[in-house]
C-alpha cells in the first residue's frame, strides 16, 4: 500500500480535488463581494453620499471592464435608482450573495464529505481485502480484535481529513498570504516582523507537536492492545472462569487502562502548553506593532494612517494561520495513523489477486492426480513436521494415512488443503503448483475438514451450503424504486473501489453439489446428514423451534394431515393415553390451570404471562362466576404443601429442581405471606398478594403435582371460563394470543406442540423419547423429513456457531465438505470430540455407503483409529515426519512393520 | 393416586418403613410417577443406570440375559424398590425389569436417591441390612451349589 497519506488520497481522488479548488475559487468571488457591499450600502443610500438633492438618482448594475489594448467596454449600462430604491436594490443583492455563498457552502461541505466517506470506504474495504489474501502464517500473530479496531476505528479520521487535504491549506494559505501581503505593502519592516512571527510560529510549533504525534502514537497503539486483550478476555472466558484468573485479567486491564490514561494524560497537557504559545506568539505580534510601530510613528517615520491599516489588516492573519496549523496537526496525526495501519497490513507473500478472481463458470473437475514432491514443512519454531515427502494421490483413490498423532499425517493433509505452505518442495496438479492454482479450483474441487470447525454467525443452512457460495449466479432483477437503489448503490461502490458483486443474488452453486436448485437440495443434502449421524439432532431442533409459517407452507398447510396421522398411529400402538389431545370443551388434566384457562399460545415477546395478568379484561373474566376465589384457595394450599414440603431444605438442595412453580428463594416469603392470610378470606388479601398466590396455581398440573386440587366443578368452571375469556376478546389481545385450532398451524408454539396438540402424559414412561421416535417415522411417511429437517436448518448457530455443541460442529464440518462433491475430499482427524464407536460409524457410512453413484472422489482420511485402514483402497504410514510405509492394506499387514504395529495385531 | 396415598404405599416398602411420612411426601413429590402397561420395560439389562423404581401397584418381571436368551429370574410385586443397586455401585443395569401387568412406579432419580441417604441415615442403615440380607442369601445358595457339586463328583 501507499506509504504516504496525501499521495495515496492524491492518487485516488486527483480529479475531485481539482474539481472542488476549482469550486472554492469560484466561491470566492461571492465572497468577497459581499465583503464589500455593506460599506457601499451604509456609505450610499443610508448616510446619503452622492444622493445630495431629493430625487437624485444613482446608477445601479453598470456592468464595464476595462481591457488593456481593447479598451472600455460597458455590458450593461446599468439602472437610475432614487435614494430607496438604491436602499432596496444592494438589501436585495446582499441577500442574494447571503444565498449564494450559503449555498456554495453547503455545496463545497457536502462534496468533501462525501469524498471523505468513498475515501474511507475505499481505505476499509482495501485493508479487508488485504486481510483476505494474507498468508497464512499472518494469522498466527494477528489479534482478530486488533485488525477489527484498525480497520473500525483507526481509519476513520482519514475520511474526514480527505476532503480537507488539499482544499485546506489552498484556502488558508492563500488568505494568511495575502493578509501579509497586503501588511509588507503597508510598511516593509513591520510586514518583516509579522513574517518573522509566522516564521517563529512555522518552526517552533511543529517541533513541539513532534512530540504530540509520538504520544499520539503511543495512544493509538496502546488502544489497539486494549481492544485486543478485550477480544482475549471475550474469546477465553471459559478459561478465565476455569482458572479463577479474572483478577488478573482484571489487574492487567487497569494497568492498560492506567498506561493509556498517562498517554492520554500527557497528551493533553502538551496540547494545551503547544496551544499557549502558539496564541502567545500570535498576540505578541499586535504587541510589537504598538510599542515598535507606535515608536516609529513618535519619531515621524511612519505616519499613522499606515499604522491603523497594518494594525487592520494584521486582524485576519491570525485566524487562518491558527487553522492552518491545525490542519496540519490533523494532517500529521492522520498520517502517523496511517502509516501505523498501512505498516500492520503490508505483509509480505500476500495471495495474489489473480487466485482469488471471481470465477462464475463451473471448473473442470481435477482429472490428474495430487502429487507432493520433495515436500518439508516446519512450524513456526523451524522443527521439521514432514521431511522431503514424495507422494502421489490418484483420482478416485481412497487413502488412509495412519501414524501416531503429530508423525506428519496431519502437516500433509494441511499442506494439501494448502492451509499451511511447505519450506521446500511443492504440492502439483498437472504440473501446476497448487499455491498458483486460483481458489476457484482449490476450493471448488478440494474439500477439507479438520477438528478445528469454524461457524458464522447465521443459520445452520447457511453454514451447510458456506462451502457452495462461490460466486453470484443469479441475476436479481430490480424494478422501480429498489432499481434506481440498485443502480445508485453500484456506481458508489465503483467510485469507492469497491467490486460490484450483488449480494441478494443467489451464491449457492446448485450444480456442482449436484442439484437443480434449491427445491431438490434435500436430496443431497439428507444422505450427507444421515452419514454423519446429525438428522435426529436436526430433527431435534426443528421440533423445538417455532415455524416461519410464510417460507415453510409445505409443512404448515399439512398440519391437519400430520395430527390426524399422529391420532391413528397412537391408536394403532394402543398408544392413546401418550398424549391427551386439547379439546375446545373439555380440561385437560395434563397442562397447566393455566393452559387450559388461555386455550392458546401467547405470541412472545409482546405479550408476557405478567402482563397478560395485569390486562383488565382478563381480570374481569377470572372475576365472574368466583373463580378467582376458586383459583386464590388453590394458590394458598399450593403455597403450604410446598411450604410444607421444603420449608427444611437448604437452598442448594437438589429436591427444588422438582419444585417447578416457585424458586428456594421464594419460599420464606410464601411461609410469611401464609401466616398472615391462612384462614382468612381472600379479602384479607392485597392486590400484589393475590396476585403470587394465584399465580401458583396456573402452573398446576394435578397428574405432576397431585396434591387433589382439581375436582370435575373447578375443570368444568375453567371451560366455562375459557370460553368466555375467547368470545369477547378485545383486539389488542386478539392480536398477541393465537387460540388453539385442531384445523390451523400455531405460529407462536413449537412444531413439537403443534403436531402435538396437546400434551404428553407426565405419568407415561419415556414419553417424549417415545414420541420423538413415532414422530420421526410419520414425519418419513408422510414424505415431510425434508420439511422438517428444513426447518430445523433454519437453527441460527450463535455466534461462532457457538449455540450447537462440540459434536455437532465437528459433524456438521464433516458434511459441510462432503456437501461440496470434490475431486479431493481430505479429512484431518475430523472428530476428536466424538465418541470412537461413533467416529468408526461416521467413517463407515461415509466410506461405505456415500459415493455409490456418480464418480466417486479420492479420499484422504488422516485416521485417529488405524483399524479403519481396511475400508480404505491404499494406506500411507507416517513416523516422525517420514513416509515409511505405503501400499495396501493387505500388503501392508503382510509385511510385518509399523504399520502392523500400529493396528495392534 | 395423590400424594398423601403415595406416602401411605412407600411406608409398606421395607427401606421406608423407619422414614418419617413428611420425609416420604416430599421423595413422593420430587420422584416421576410413571405407569407402564404389560409387556413395558422399566430398563434393558447393560443400560446406565439412572434411577430407582418403587413398584406401587402391579408386578415385574427380573430377566437376566443369558447365551440361551432372557431367563427369568424373579418376579417382583408392588411395596418393592427394584433398581436401587445398580445406582449405589455405578454399574450399568445388571437385569432387565419388565412390566408383567399394568404398573404404577415411583421414579426416583439417582441424584435424589443418593441425596436422600446422606440425609437420612436410617434408610442407609436399612438399605445395608437388605444389602447383607442378600448377600447372607446369596452365600448359602453358592455353598448349597457347591456341595451339591462336590456330592456329584463323588
Amino acid at each position: 500500500m501507499e506509504k504516504s497519506l496525501g499521495r495515496y488520497i492524491w492518487s485516488n481522488t486527483r480529479l475531485q480535488q481539482m474539481w472542488i479548488l476549482f469550486v472554492v475559487a469560484v466561491s470566492m468571488i461571492p465572497y468577497f463581494l459581499s465583503f464589500d457591499l455593506p460599506k457601499q450600502i451604509v456609505n450610499g443610500p443610508i448616510q446619503g453620499t452622492g444622493f445630495d438633492t431629493p430625487g437624485a438618482t444613482q446608477t445601479f448594475m453598470r456592468l464595464q471592464y476595462d481591457f488593456p489594448y481593447i479598451g472600455k467596454i460597458v455590458f450593461f449600462d446599468g439602472l437610475q435608482l432614487t435614494r430607496f430604491q438604491m436602499l432596496m436594490a444592494l438589501s436585495l443583492v446582499f441577500l442574494l450573495l447571503v444565498v449564494i455563498n450559503g449555498l456554495f457552502k453547503l455545496y463545497i461541505n457536502t462534496y468533501k464529505g462525501r469524498l471523505g466517506e468513498r475515501m474511507l470506504r475505499r481505505i476499509r474495504f482495501e485493508l479487508i481485502d488485504r486481510v483476505l489474501r494474507f498468508p497464512p502464517s499472518q494469522f498466527k500473530r494477528v489479534k482478530s480484535a486488533e485488525i477489527a479496531t484498525m480497520i473500525k476505528d483507526e481509519v476513520e479520521p482519514m475520511g474526514g481529513f480527505t476532503g480537507d487535504a488539499f482544499v485546506q491549506p489552498a484556502l488558508l494559505g492563500g488568505q494568511a498570504i495575502t493578509a501579509l501581503v497586503f501588511i509588507i505593502m503597508q510598511n516593509f519592516w513591520l510586514g518583516m516582523i509579522a513574517a518573522a512571527i509566522v516564521a517563529v510560529q512555522g518552526v517552533v510549533i511543529p517541533r513541539m507537536r513532534k512530540r504530540l504525534l509520538e504520544l499520539g502514537r503511543q495512544r493509538q497503539l496502546t488502544a489497539r492492545e486494549l481492544s485486543g486483550r478485550v477480544g482475549e478476555i471475550v474469546d477465553g472466558i471459559g478459561t478465565i472462569h476455569g482458572n479463577d484468573t479474572s483478577n488478573f485479567e482484571r489487574a492487567d486491564i487497569a494497568a492498560r487502562l492506567g498506561l493509556i490514561f498517562s498517554i492520554r494524560y500527557d497528551l493533553y497537557q502538551w496540547k494545551f502548553l503547544v496551544k499557549f504559545i502558539n496564541n502567545f506568539l500570535a498576540q505578541v505580534t499586535p504587541f510589537l506593532f504598538y510599542s515598535i510601530g507606535g515608536l516609529l510613528a513618535l519619531q515621524g517615520r511612519l505616519d499613522i494612517g499606515q499604522l491603523v491599516a497594518v494594525i487592520n489588516a494584521y486582524k485576519d492573519l491570525p485566524g487562518p494561520l491558527k487553522e492552518l496549523i491545525d490542519w496540519d496537526q490533523a494532517r500529521q496525526d492522520v498520517q502517523v495513523k496511517y502509516a501505523q495501519v498501512v505498516e500492520q497490513f503490508s505483509v509480505d507473500r500476500l495471495v495474489d489477486p489473480k487466485i482469488q478472481a471471481l470465477a462464475v463458470e463451473p471448473i473442470n473437475r481435477l482429472e490428474h492426480s495430487l502429487h507432493a514432491v520433495n515436500l518439508t514443512v516446519s512450524d513456526d519454531t523451524g522443527a521439521p513436521l514432514l521431511r522431503h515427502i514424495s507422494v502421489e494421490i490418484n483420482p478416485g483413490e481412497t487413502v488412509a494415512i495412519v501414524g501416531n498423532s503429530g508423525s506428519g499425517g496431519e502437516a500433509l493433509a494441511e499442506a494439501f488443503a494448502r492451509l499451511v505452505w511447505p519450506d521446500q518442495g511443492r504440492i502439483t496438479i498437472d504440473g501446476t503448483d497448487i499455491l498458483e492454482l486460483p481458489e476457484s479450483v482449490t476450493g471448488r474441487r478440494i474439500a477439507y475438514a479438520a477438528s478445528d470447525t469454524y461457524f458464522f454467525h447465521g443459520t445452520l443452512r447457511d453454514n451447510l451450503l458456506y462451502g457452495l457460495k462461490h460466486a453470484p449466479l443469479t441475476k436479481v432483477e430490480y424494478e422501480g424504486k429498489s432499481a434506481i437503489r440498485y443502480k445508485w448503490n453500484i456506481s458508489e461502490a465503483r467510485k469507492a473501489g469497491n467490486p460490484e458483486l450483488d449480494l441478494n443474488s443467489d451464491w449457492v452453486d446448485y450444480a456442482s453439489a449436484g442439484v437443480t436448485g434449491p427445491h431438490d437440495l434435500f436430496n443431497v443434502v439428507r444422505p450427507v446428514l444421515d452419514a454423519v449421524l446429525i438428522s435426529q439432532d436436526i430433527l431435534d431442533m426443528a421440533l423445538r423451534s417455532t415455524v416461519n409459517t410464510a417460507t415453510h407452507e409445505d409443512l404448515t398447510d399439512r398440519i391437519v394431515e400430520l395430527r390426524e396421522a399422529l391420532r391413528k398411529r397412537l391408536k394403532k400402538e394402543d398408544l392413546d393415553d401418550l398424549v391427551v389431545p386439547f379439546k375446545l370443551d373439555a380440561y385437560n388434566p395434563q397442562a397447566t390451570i393455566g393452559e387450559n384457562f388461555l386455550f392458546g399460545s401467547i405470541k412472545r415477546p409482546m405479550m408476557t404471562n405478567r402482563k397478560l395478568a395485569a390486562h383488565p379484561y382478563f381480570r374481569a373474566i377470572l372475576r365472574e362466576n368466583d373463580l378467582f376465589t376458586d383459583l386464590y384457595t388453590m394458590g394458598l394450599e399450593i403455597a403450604e404443601n410446598a411450604v410444607e414440603l421444603f420449608q427444611d431444605l437448604p437452598p442448594d438442595h437438589p429436591f427444588f429442581q422438582q419444585l417447578t412453580f416457585m424458586t428456594a428463594d421464594d419460599i420464606p416469603a410464601y411461609q410469611q405471606l401464609l401466616q398472615k392470610l391462612k384462614g382468612r378470606g381472600i379479602d384479607a388479601a392485597s392486590s400484589d398478594e393475590r396476585t403470587s398466590i394465584i399465580r401458583l396455581s396456573f402452573s398446576y398440573i394435578e397428574p405432576r403435582h397431585r396434591f387433589g386440587l382439581l375436582n370435575d366443578e373447578l375443570m368444568a368452571k375453567i371451560v366455562e371460563a375459557r370460553g368466555r375469556f375467547h368470545r369477547n376478546m378485545p383486539d389488542d389481545l386478539k392480536a398477541v394470543i393465537e387460540r388453539y385450532d385442531p384445523k390451523k398451524f400455531i405460529a407462536s408454539a413449537t412444531l413439537m406442540d403443534n403436531v402435538l396438540f396437546g400434551r404428553i402424559g407426565v405419568t407415561q414412561a419415556d414419553g417424549v423419547d417415545r414420541i420423538r421416535i413415532i414422530l420421526r417415522d410419520i414425519f418419513d411417511r408422510l414424505k415431510l423429513f425434508e420439511s422438517v429437517l428444513s426447518i430445523g436448518m433454519d437453527f441460527d448457530v450463535g455466534s461462532g456457531g457457538k449455540r450447537l455443541t462440540n459434536v455437532q460442529r465437528q459433524k456438521l464440518n464433516v458434511a459441510r465438505a462432503l456437501l461440496k462433491r470434490a475431486d479431493y475430499v481430505i479429512f484431518n482427524r475430523p472428530m476428536p470430540a466424538l465418541d470412537q464407536r461413533v467416529q468408526d460409524q461416521i467413517t463407515h457410512g461415509i466410506m461405505e455407503d456415500l459415493h455409490k453413484e456418480g464418480r466417486p472422489p479420492a479420499i484422504i482420511w488422516v485416521l485417529s483409529n488405524s483399524a479403519l485402514a481396511n475400508l480404505f483402497d491404499r494406506v500411507i504410514v507416517f513416523d516422525n515426519g517420514t513416509l515409511v510405509e505405503d501400499g495396501t492394506h493387505a500388503t501392508l499387514l503382510e509385511k510385518n512393520g509399523i504399520f502392523k504395529e500400529l493396528v495392534g495385531t | 393416586m395423590l400424594l398423601k396415598d403415595e406416602v401411605e404405599m412407600l411406608r409398606r416398602v421395607p427401606l421406608f418403613s423407619g422414614v418419617a411420612p413428611a420425609k416420604l411426601k416430599l421423595l413422593a413429590f420430587t420422584s416421576d410417577r410413571v405407569s407402564y402397561k404389560a409387556g413395558q420395560t422399566l430398563f434393558h439389562q447393560g443400560d446406565p443406570a439412572d434411577a430407582a423404581y418403587v413398584i406401587l401397584t402391579g408386578a415385574a418381571d427380573i430377566l437376566s440375559d443369558s447365551p440361551s436368551g432372557e431367563i427369568k429370574v424373579a418376579e417382583i410385586e408392588h411395596d418393592s424398590i427394584v433398581g436401587e443397586i445398580a445406582i449405589l455401585c455405578d454399574v450399568s443395569r445388571t437385569a432387565t425389569v419388565r412390566a408383567n401387568s399394568a404398573l404404577e412406579a415411583l421414579r426416583i432419580s439417582k441424584d435424589h436417591f443418593l441425596k436422600l441417604l446422606s440425609d437420612y441415615p436410617e434408610m442407609t442403615i436399612e438399605i445395608m441390612r437388605v444389602l447383607a440380607d442378600r448377600l447372607s442369601h446369596t452365600t448359602t445358595e453358592l455353598s448349597e451349589a457347591r456341595s451339591k457339586q462336590k456330592q456329584a463328583a463323588k
